[in-house]
């Protein structure tokens, strides 16, 4: 089967500094990867240059078909890929339910998509906030939610752009057991409606229960890409990221 | 309230101000009132860029001269209506803008805004080397003793500068409360997360620029008839400049309002000023209420009524939710 994502040997640097180096990897539809590494290992640098948020050097990426090259981070949203960001980034100065707003008129309403009103609109608007959980909070400023809140606020404000990929970046950073578990539930559940998820996170409880296939990096190099039960016993990646 | 219920009221706001300065019997009014509307312009133009999108622009000066210039190179070629060239003018700046923003707006912060001060620079250099326009001597612009129905043509300078303070206020509001507006402040708050949420962040800037510096030539389009004689250095004075940030700062840059409230306090003020005491007060008066609201009120005057009136969260002033239908104001 055609990867949904296809990353073709993909390289980036910051000056002499090689983050990224020849990454190769193909995500198939309806997938959950977990993509784990230690800190510096290029995690974030991956996501940057696949969402058009950096430019990459060499490699090329493909998604849902068509090549990604020169396109900017709007148009590969608009094309279906979405991601979050390690630190939740609202839109400080709107409300939560305008957080949503803003893909659903950018992104969603410009493909000419589902939404043909304002009705539509506000419709798919509070329904995502009911799916996180932050409808009663909808005319609430950002700087008012709770850590988990705007975690789930990040979610849903990709989730809004109706993604056929989300990579979710460090999403459960910071969480307690029980938040964890509600954003898992999240995820899992938005993955059984087709959309495909790459799942950065430190926490290997959350991405050994989540993730189908785990891929590893270290030092801007893929070292494993397989069954996440067999890739953490691979001794490379136990002495690498495991520390053993 | 629609946006042709509010332009109407707006008329009839600036109508009634018409009445009452022709009631007052004194010209005095004209002059000073058409200072206050032309920084009500310029204010409103600099906060569509400045406030809205969170891109400090210091070249106002350039855009208002280029309109100002526009006026005096197209009176040499044809006598054309004022309207006509704050219409040329509008377009001058506006392409320029668009010029400017397409060189610029990939940087950001103090980069951006020192890049805009260039600007302003190089134009200003240009400007005194073009003979055509004056260089820099200057060029005299002989404004008509009075033009009917108005009589003074003061009155008629006046009239125009209103019809184009409630324009821009106009266009300010309708883009706060469209689908544009909403990408604006995106771009204000978080550049990167608006690209990830399908937000053309880069075309809605050159809209901005473009829109800011159309309106900030319209201002000084009429500018060479006011004050007569028109040399680079009245063109692109500091006040300009300044004021142009200082107004929508004091009054507060997320609505249409601030701008407004800074400009008629500032420029009212400026105007006291200058017959009280002396012109050259006007800039003190700027540093010094800058000062004071960035340390009392760094949210301006609109920030600081909705401090005190905040009982419950409220949305940002002007904000409101957005049809999915709404007209094609953004791309």
């Amino acid at each position: 089967m055609t990867g949904l994502l296809e990353v073709n040997n993909l390289g980036k640097r910051f000056g002499g500094f090689v983050a990224l180096e020849g990454i190769v990897l193909s995500v198939r539809p309806g997938e959950r990867i977990g993509l784990i590494g230690p800190n510096g290992s290029g995690k974030s640098t991956l996501v940057n240059c696949i969402c058009g948020t950096l430019r990459n050097e060499s490699g090329s990426v493909n998604f849902d078909g068509r090549l990604l090259d020169g396109a900017t981070a709007h148009q590969r949203t608009r094309r279906g890929l979405s991601r979050t960001f390690q630190l939740p980034r609202p839109f400080a100065s709107l409300s939560v339910a305008d957080n949503l707003r803003i893909p659903l008129l950018y992104t969603v309403a410009a493909r000419g998509g589902s939404l043909r009103s304002t009705a539509d609109l506000e419709a798919r608007c509070f329904d995502l906030l009911r799916e996180v959980g932050l409808d009663k909070k909808a005319k609430r400023l950002p700087r008012e939610l709770t850590q988990v809140e705007m975690r789930k606020l990040e979610l849903a404000r990709a989730m809004a752009a109706e993604p056929k990929l989300l990579i979710a970046d460090e999403s459960m950073a910071g969480l307690t057991h029980s938040e964890v578990e509600e954003i898992l539930a999240l995820l899992q559940r938005l993955n059984e409606h087709g959309v495909t998820i790459i799942l950065i996170e430190h926490i290997m409880r959350a991405v050994m229960s989540f993730s189908q296939r785990l891929v590893v990096l270290v030092s801007g190099r893929k070292i494993a890409d397989g069954d996440p039960n067999t890739v953490v016993r691979d001794p490379e990646v136990e002495r690498a990221y495991l520390g053993q | 309230m629609r946006s042709g219920l509010f332009l109407l009221v707006c008329l009839i706001v600036g109508g009634s101000v018409f009445a009452v300065a022709l009631e007052l019997g004194n010209d005095y009014y004209f002059f000073a009132g058409y200072v206050v509307l032309q920084y009500i312009v310029l204010a409103t133009a600099w906060n569509i860029l400045g406030g809205y999108c969170g891109y400090v622009n210091f070249g106002s000066a350039a855009f208002f001269a280029l309109g100002a210039y526009s006026t005096v190179a197209v009176h040499r070629l044809a006598p054309v209506p004022i309207p006509v060239l704050v219409a040329i003018g509008g377009v001058v700046s506006g392409v320029v803008g668009f010029g400017m923003g397409y060189l610029t707006l990939r940087l950001r912060g103090a980069f951006f805004a020192i890049a805009t001060l260039a600007l302003a620079v190089v134009l200003q250099t240009l400007i005194v080397n073009w003979d055509f326009v004056g260089g820099s001597r200057g060029a005299y612009i002989v404004r008509p003793e009075s033009i009917a129905p108005f009589g003074s043509y003061i009155r008629y300078l006046f009239l125009i500068m209103m019809l184009l303070a409630v324009g821009s206020i106009t266009v300010a509001r309708l883009i706060e409360r469209s689908r544009l507006g909403y990408g604006f402040a995106t771009i204000r708050d978080d550049e990167q997360a608006a690209e990830a949420s399908g937000v053309p962040t880069l075309r809605l800037k050159l809209i901005a620029t473009t829109i800011s510096g159309a309106l900030m030539g319209c201002a000084g389009a009429p500018f060479p008839y006011y004050i007569g004689y028109l040399q680079p250095s009245s063109a692109f004075g500091l006040d300009y400049a300044v004021n142009s940030i200082a107004m929508p700062l004091i009054g507060g840059t997320t609505s249409w309002v601030g701008p407004l409230i800074g400009a008629i306090l500032l420029g009212s003020l400026q105007q006291i000023a200058t017959v009280t005491i002396s012109s050259a007060v006007n800039l003190l008066i700027v540093g010094f209420l800058l000062v004071g609201f960035v340390i009392v009120a760094p949210n301006g005057i609109i920030g600081l009524v909705q401090k005190y009136i905040r009982h419950r969260p409220v949305e940002p002033v002007g904000r409101r939710p957005v049809s999915a239908d709404a007209p094609e104001v953004a791309p």
